[in-house]
């Protein structure tokens, strides 16, 4: 019974706060043509959210290609097919695990950074002390921050993507020998600039509209206590996590 | 302009959060270019006043007049409009934390105005100097103290002139001498530039020095209001206990419980 009524609690906690981000959403929204109006509070915040990410990303960008260049190599070499490790590796990258796993990482590094520098914002009255001085602190701090995110995954995500295809082809071409023709030849012919690369990064802005959301959402809705920020701090990863992987699926199913 | 104009006039004001009625039915008038004072014990919705009367909060009955206009019927644009009139002070000064002093008093010049950077320099160094800390434009809000990030909140609520300033707690937390540093700041700005000032706080002597008119506030009404000699010879006990800081009275020493036989007696089968 009670196992139920949890269930049912749950299920309708989940409504509410998917309807109350969807309003949050339109009320960014509303805001960000005159936000626009001001593209160095923007800029800032592409600079201090893709710098945040940056060495996180690269870093996972390059272990993540070269443990595909080494699984995928010792796979295929078995059915001789190690000619086709180039575009398999690069396929894999640009269509899913670059703006997958980019975006998971964003949201645990900067969408948190994000969702508690919000919440502490407000705990500390900076929120309110803005709104007396006549200024909305939606559009001054909510807003960059949102687009900052969101023009900051494409970016960070093409950086993962890079750097992973260059690890591959360092465990593939200097590690396992193959041949570095054999790895970028066959490319232009199996990777479509539009199918694969743009629907990739169509992906990477779906995630980053979605990880610049819910990291701007958890922390303005925080409770402005030190529990209250911590909390929304792990419901940003969370929340921000499945979303990605849900959103992963839709958007593929869509572009397949 | 007489002494007696009212700036701020608050009627029938009704206020509850959850179950819990804040205010019942509040009149009170703030006269221009005065220090009106909001006194009360602690957890009284004298901080809610104040976000009340500059409209950060909505409240459920009455009119709150501040300048002529309804606050309570502000659309957000008219509200802003009003706010760049007043000067709020926090109690903890609510300093932009990525801001250095100067540009924390800076940031309302910044977005409000086109004025240029030689003029803003000179306004900024001005209000900085007024609360006596012009020498520490470039430290980081992270460096001040206490009493410090206050005066430099003080300046930046200043900083376009307003017409009135609100005070959430000014004295709270403070040393001595950041508190007689303070009390020196609201008395000289109410003087020097006729500023309303409104204070909220439960600092006895340090209100009864600046205040010309002090509200006492318990139970969500109004027990008490004049000046604070008037105050200081009441005889209602309410203002007495309240003045005097005596621990039983009106306000009880006890926290609204049944009796205490019955609860010590009763065991865990009567709760």
């Amino acid at each position: 019974m009670s196992l139920v009524r949890q269930f049912r609690d749950g299920a309708a906690e989940f409504f509410v706060a998917f309807g109350a981000a969807f309003l949050f959403l339109l009320r960014l929204l509303a805001d960000t043509p005159r936000a626009l109006a001001r593209p160095g509070l923007i800029f800032r915040q592409v600079h201090v959210v893709g710098a945040n990410s940056l060495v996180l990303i690269m870093m996972a960008g390059l272990f993540v290609g070269m443990v595909l260049g080494l699984q995928f190599y010792n796979t295929m070499a078995k059915f001789g097919a190690e000619q086709s490790l180039g575009p398999v590796v690069v396929l894999a990258l640009v269509r899913e695990l670059g703006p997958v796993v980019t975006a998971l990482l964003f949201a645990g590094r900067a969408g948190t950074a994000l969702a508690s520098e919000i919440g502490l914002m407000k705990a500390t009255e900076q929120l309110a002390g803005m709104e007396m001085m006549a200024v909305d602190p939606i559009r001054y701090v909510v807003v960059p921050r949102f687009l900052g995110a969101f023009i900051a995954m494409p970016l960070l995500t093409a950086i993962f993507n890079a750097i992973a295809i260059l690890g591959a082809w360092f465990v593939a071409v200097q590690m396992m020998g193959l041949d570095g023709g054999q790895f970028w030849a066959p490319m232009p012919d199996n990777v479509d600039v539009y199918d694969d690369v743009l629907g990739g990064v169509l992906k990477s802005v779906f995630f980053g509209a979605a990880a610049g959301l819910l990291a701007v959402f958890e922390g303005y809705r925080a409770h402005p206590t030190a529990e209250g920020v911590s909390r929304a701090t792990t419901r940003t990863v969370v929340i921000t996590a499945m979303t990605v992987l849900v959103l992963d699926y839709m958007l593929t199913a869509m572009l397949i | 302009m007489p002494d007696s104009e009212v700036l701020i006039e608050i009627r029938g004001l009704k206020y509850r959060r959850g179950d819990k009625v804040i205010f019942d039915g509040v009149d009170i008038d703030i006269p221009r270019g005065k220090v009106t004072a909001f006194m009360g014990p602690s957890g009284t919705g004298k901080t809610t006043l104040l976000r009340l009367v500059t409209g950060q909060l909505r409240p459920d009955a009455g009119t709150i007049r501040v300048a002529g206009e309804d606050v309570t019927a502000l659309d957000r644009d008219a509200l802003y409009a009003l706010r760049r009139h007043m000067g709020f002070l926090f109690q903890n000064g609510a300093l932009l934390t990525d801001l250095s002093v100067f540009e924390n008093v800076a940031f309302p010049l910044r977005e409000h105005t086109n004025l240029p950077d030689s003029l803003i320099r000179d306004l900024v160094l001005m209000k900085l100097q007024a609360v006596g800390l012009r020498g520490a434009a470039e430290m980081m809000p992270s460096e001040l103290s206490g009493g410090m990030a206050r005066r430099v909140a003080l300046a930046r609520a200043i900083v376009m002139d307003p017409e009135m300033i609100f005070y959430d707690e000014p004295f709270v937390g403070l040393d001595p001498i950041s508190m007689g540093q303070i009390v020196r700041l609201i008395k000289r700005l109410n003087e020097a530039l006729g500023l309303t000032s409104i204070v909220v706080s439960h600092d006895v002597p340090e209100i009864a020095s600046v205040a010309d008119r002090v509200y006492l506030i318990a139970d969500g009404k109004v027990v008490g209001s004049g000046s604070p000699d008037e105050l200081r010879a009441s005889d209602s006990p309410w203002v007495r206990q309240f003045v005097q800081g005596l621990a039983d009275g009106p306000v009880p020493f006890h926290y609204p419980a049944r009796d205490i036989r019955d609860d010590l007696l009763g065991g865990e089968k009567s709760r």
